[in-house]
């Protein structure tokens, strides 16, 4: 059974482009259609390859961005100089197909049963393995409390505004704008640091479970951060992406 | 392009490719320097991605624990810089 | 068989002007970095270069490595990654002059680096105006992120070959695969004959 769910995940599935969602004028989900995906685990990711018409093969990971159940969607950021995701954020069209493999990672994971409080902490792109966490407690009704620290350039690059916006009940999302705030703006206006740290993460003494996404510097100091707050080092799991538009 | 320290990413990167070495999940396998002693999850090291192959450090002292490079659809695996992994 | 990915192409970049772009090869403006470990950061006073052959080493502090006559050279550089920079500017010391104050005749070299990484060049590839141990990059000095203090440059093979914080040579008599060789780059690295992997 084990071998078979294994095998199942090693091998290239040919996905098919549902929709497409522009979240920001430089991010867009993927919804893909995949008859014979295992499923997955909220956190994890998978691996996209396209192969050009001279034989050219490239690959990249993407964090799923929904929860165990729905329906697989990946959310890309285009990156000016990139190879790939100027093709998947502008060119790909539903209809289209691409291959993928996964779901990838049993670390960057969580579950209902492992409980909180949750920290989570996303910078740039970052959030879109957090939000599969918080979309997987809100459909299994988790009682776990959640707080989010969200670390984007402007309003406008926030991903899933509009989602993060509806206030679920035991869900606080604080953000923070480092280069660009709208007009009125009361919020943090810089990058996270230990004094915002201190202020908006749950206590050490709750012994919460903690999860840290986006660009290394953002995690680094972040985790530490953490660290040095009293988290204990276990519970303070840690996700780099490479390249980031934030 | 990005700033260097940015480059530097983890072993969550490489899960697929791990997956595809070992024929299963190792990002949660701990793996052991085998200079200084250091136990971290995969998940957890360092991973440098030059363009020309996959190399995995020690985040203590920076030791080669892993180099993984494919030619021509096969991939070249040497874990010599491991104590262990399990 | 994959399914072809509509429209999808690897990167290209402008044409360039005929015959200075390698197969394979597109140009870029940038200059990437691409590192296989931590930059390091070696002190100068702390900087040695040195020569091993046989019995004895010849070794230079940075204050006499600086003594040495420089040449400021503009040359394409071709990365196995397939970019490709034309007309960069590098100041250092000939390997012609290095070379010259060793009295041994082996015929090739396995560069060492801060950082341990490796990489071997025949002599020959060295000598006659084609390497220099460069400190310098477009009028300033080497940032460490492109292997400063001081780098190797092999413009006519492929950039691994140009070893980032080259702290020596060690002459052989046998070609020693380097750190990227061993696992199955080209030992030579000739970019106008894609020579990219052994078996090339």
């Amino acid at each position: 059974m084990a071998g078979t769910a294994v095998r199942g995940r090693l091998t290239w599935q040919t996905a098919t482009v549902g929709s497409v969602v522009d979240e920001t004028a430089t991010v867009r989900t993927l919804s893909l259609e995949l008859p014979d995906w295992a499923g997955h685990r909220a956190g994890q990711h998978l691996d996209v390859r396209l192969t050009a018409e001279d034989g050219y093969q490239a690959e990249r990971a993407y964090s799923i961005a929904t929860a165990p159940g729905e329906q697989v969607a990946i959310t890309v950021e285009r990156l000016d100089d990139g190879e790939v995701s100027p093709y998947l954020t502008q060119e790909l069209r539903p209809g289209d197909q691409i291959e993928v493999r996964g779901p990838v990672g049993g670390y960057f994971v969580w579950d209902p049963v492992d409980g909180g409080p949750l920290m989570l902490l996303a910078g740039g792109s970052g959030i879109v393995p957090l939000r599969a966490m918080l979309r997987h407690r809100a459909r299994e009704e988790s009682p776990v409390a959640v707080r989010l620290l969200y670390s984007s350039r402007s309003w406008p690059d926030v991903i899933y505004r509009t989602e993060l916006d509806q206030r679920a009940p035991g869900v606080t999302v604080i953000h923070t704008l480092t280069r660009e705030q709208p007009a009125g703006w009361t919020g943090y206006a810089r990058r996270v640091d230990q004094q915002m740290l201190a202020e908006v993460a749950w206590s050490a003494a709750r012994a919460p479970l903690a999860y840290v996404c986006g660009p290394t510097s953002f995690v680094e100091t972040v985790a530490a951060g953490l660290v040095a707050l009293g988290y204990s080092p276990g519970r303070v799991k840690t996700e780099r992406f490479g390249a980031t538009g934030s | 392009m990005e700033p260097l320290e940015d480059r530097v990413l983890d072993g969550n990167a490489i899960g697929g490719l791990l997956l595809e070495v070992f024929g299963t999940e190792m990002t949660t396998a701990t793996g052991a320097c085998g200079r200084c002693g250091t136990a971290g999850q995969v998940a957890e090291l360092a991973v440098y991605r030059p363009g020309l192959g996959t190399v995995v450090r020690c985040r203590h002292c920076d030791n080669v624990l892993m180099v993984m490079v494919r030619i021509r659809g096969v991939t070249c695996v040497d874990l010599q810089g491991l104590a262990s992994l399990r | 068989m994959s399914p072809i990915s509509r429209g999808f192409h690897r990167r290209r970049g402008e044409e360039a002007e005929g015959g200075r772009v390698p197969p394979g090869q597109y140009v870029t403006h940038d200059f990437p970095v691409l590192s296989a470990g931590p930059t390091p950061h070696t002190a100068l006073d702390s900087w040695t270069f040195s020569i091993q052959g046989g019995a004895t080493t010849k070794s230079w502090t940075w204050q006499e490595f600086q003594a040495l006559p420089a040449e400021t050279v503009t040359v394409d550089i071709h990365c196995v990654t397939r970019w490709s920079k034309l007309d960069t500017a590098w100041t250092g010391v000939s390997l012609d002059v290095l070379l010259g104050t060793v009295s041994n005749d082996a015929p090739y070299a396995l560069a060492f680096c801060d950082g341990g990484y490796t990489t071997n060049v025949p002599v020959a590839d060295l000598t006659g105006g084609k390497a220099w141990v460069a400190y310098s990059y477009d009028g300033g000095p080497l940032p460490a992120e492109h292997g400063g203090p001081a780098r190797l440059l092999v413009p006519h093979l492929y950039f691994w070959k140009s070893a980032k914080w080259v702290r020596g040579l060690r002459l052989r008599d046998n070609d020693e695969p380097g750190f990227w060789e061993m696992y199955g780059y080209h030992m030579y690295g000739d970019p106008w004959r894609e020579q990219r992997y052994a078996g090339d």
